[in-house]
């Protein structure tokens, strides 16, 4: 069973047969004791300390089609080793290219996008409207006041005729919906606005960063699908080379992203604390930033019980059924309903 | 141009949306390790038999293990029951020799799972047939329009079935 490995601390990684050896590496250019991963068992690495490869380990994870993530000192994603594309299918990428250069099947799609993450925002605020409301004399409105505006927003999305219209659609969903952060997890954090570069303030820092890995979670996914994923109907290709990445994450963040983190400030497992505010920017402490990515890992493998299919999937697993829907779309099978969060 | 080969012979016979995804290469990722395994089987069950049997290409189409003494095609199935697929695959074989001056040709299945046999020939008159299968697949694999599913037991142990399945309840 292949799972993503996450390294936090610095060290060097090299091939040793048909494993990988990771060395820590200490502060003071101390070698610690190695690890050893049997390649079959790997999937993404994501890199979070600094690491030193050569050429001949990317040699070995692109023939194995590993992804390499990076992320820089400010929990940035920086970029990825992406291996040689290997699942090619002519017509897949016919079709898909047809769907982004005709603008009536294009927003189509994108609209399709902005649906499925507008349905989700509004699962996770009825869930949390409910638990204020159970709130003995609570008197605050924000959070039904924002499900009626999302909703409103939600059923124009058919108006849009074009993708800025979409867009700014989808701009104010997120904003009315980013207003609402407050209301949930005021007490312990303030999100003050959202703001992204460079994140203001704690949670600000948090939904950067949790964002970044529901990005490169559907990233990795579709690499292992015969969608190319720097063809995307939302998001303007280029907007980063991966954007159709970005397409299907927006679909997802609600779900994987912001529950999570609502959750664990509620649970205190993230406090002021974990996080170093410093000049004009927020950054989550080492321990904090392990926590909440062993959170996010085992968001991704917790299961459901899938209504249509009649098994238990995991999170990560959802991902990939929304690509082989995407791929039906564009091949003309079926069309796209994104997927819509019941519980 | 698509060539057909015994795989999609087999699809074709099975599930003709299964054939055009295959044909059109999309594939399930998961589909390299039942390869492996199917290859597996082969080394396990029959790990002397490379000396005799030859693997040949036939207008373009691959037949991997062919007696040529005794003009004998080998399938072996890891499936745990026979099946009309398998005898059409190896039909097609019998076929294709037949095409290429090879007279009275006869292929033998084998179900190492089940310790059984199955003898396959291919008669004159079961020619047309074979070239109706194969002008069949040519039309569907390069029309435009992926077949429909079928509603089958099937489905479940198909390596298509969360693509083919997956679906949002409106
Ligand atoms: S899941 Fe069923 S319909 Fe889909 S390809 Fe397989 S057999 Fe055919």
């Amino acid at each position: 069973m292949k799972q993503p490995k996450y390294l936090f601390n610095a060290g060097r990684m090299s091939r040793k047969d048909n494993t990988l050896k990771f060395t820590p590496v200490d502060e003071d250019g101390k070698e610690g004791t190695p690890r050893y991963l049997p390649i079959e068992q790997v999937g993404d690495l994501y890199v979070f300390g600094s690491l030193d490869a050569n050429s001949a380990l990317y040699n070995f994870l692109g023939q194995e089609g590993i992804a390499v993530h990076f992320f820089n000192y400010y929990e940035h994603y920086t970029g990825s080793f992406m291996p040689r594309e290997y699942l090619l299918a002519g017509k897949m990428q016919v079709d898909q290219t047809k769907h982004y250069l005709a603008p009536k099947k294009r927003i189509e799609i994108a609209r399709r996008f902005v649906e499925g993450a507008a349905n989700n925002i509004l699962r996770v605020l009825k869930y949390y409207e409910n638990r204020t409301r159970s709130t003995p004399d609570c008197v605050d409105s924000t959070l039904l006041d924002a499900i009626l505006t999302v909703e409103r927003l939600l059923a124009s999305v058919p108006t849009a005729t074009d993708v800025p219209m979409l867009m700014g659609i989808e701009g104010n969903i997120r904003q009315t919906y980013y207003d609402t952060f407050d209301a949930i997890v005021g007490a312990t954090f303030c999100l003050d606005g959202r703001s992204k570069r460079p994140p203001r303030n704690e949670l600000n820092a948090l939904i950067s960063f949790g964002n970044m890995l529901c990005y490169t979670a559907c990233l990795s996914t579709i690499y292992h699908t015969q969608l190319n994923p720097t063809i995307s109907f939302l998001h303007e290709p280029g907007a980063r080379r991966y954007s159709l990445a970005l397409d299907i994450a927006e679909v997802f963040k609600p779900i994987l992203v912001d529950r999570l983190i609502f959750r664990m400030i509620n649970k205190r497992q993230l406090q002021p604390s974990d996080f170093r505010v410093e000049i004009g920017s927020c950054v989550m402490k080492e321990a904090a930033r392990k926590r909440f990515v062993q959170g996010f890992d085992e968001q991704l493998k917790e299961t459901i019980k899938h209504r249509v299919l009649g098994r238990s999937v995991s999170y990560r697993h959802l991902i990939k059924l929304e690509c082989y829907k995407l791929q039906k779309h564009l091949l003309g099978v079926e069309e796209y309903r994104p997927f819509k969060a019941w519980w | 141009m698509h060539t057909v080969t015994g795989s999609l012979i087999g699809m074709y016979h099975i599930c003709k949306r299964e054939m055009w995804l295959h044909a059109n290469h999309i594939r399930m990722e998961h589909n390299s390790e039942l390869v492996a395994e199917g290859k597996q089987l082969h080394e396990q069950a029959y790990p002397q038999r490379a000396e005799r049997y030859r693997e040949i290409i036939l207008d373009g189409s691959k037949i991997d293990f062919y007696d040529p003494y005794d003009k004998v095609v080998h399938e072996i199935k890891k499936s745990d029951k026979l099946e009309h697929s398998h005898v059409a695959q190896v039909q097609f074989y019998l076929y294709l020799l037949r095409r290429n001056g090879v007279e009275g040709a006869t292929g033998l299945i084998e179900y190492p799972k089940l310790r059984q046999t199955q003898t396959v020939r291919l008669e004159e008159e079961d020619v047309p047939m074979v070239e109706t299968w194969v002008q069949d697949i040519e039309r569907i694999v390069t029309s435009e329009q992926c077949p429909d599913r079928i509603a089958k037991s099937k489905c479940r142990s198909c390596s298509y079935f969360d693509f083919c399945y997956a679906t949002e309840e409106p």
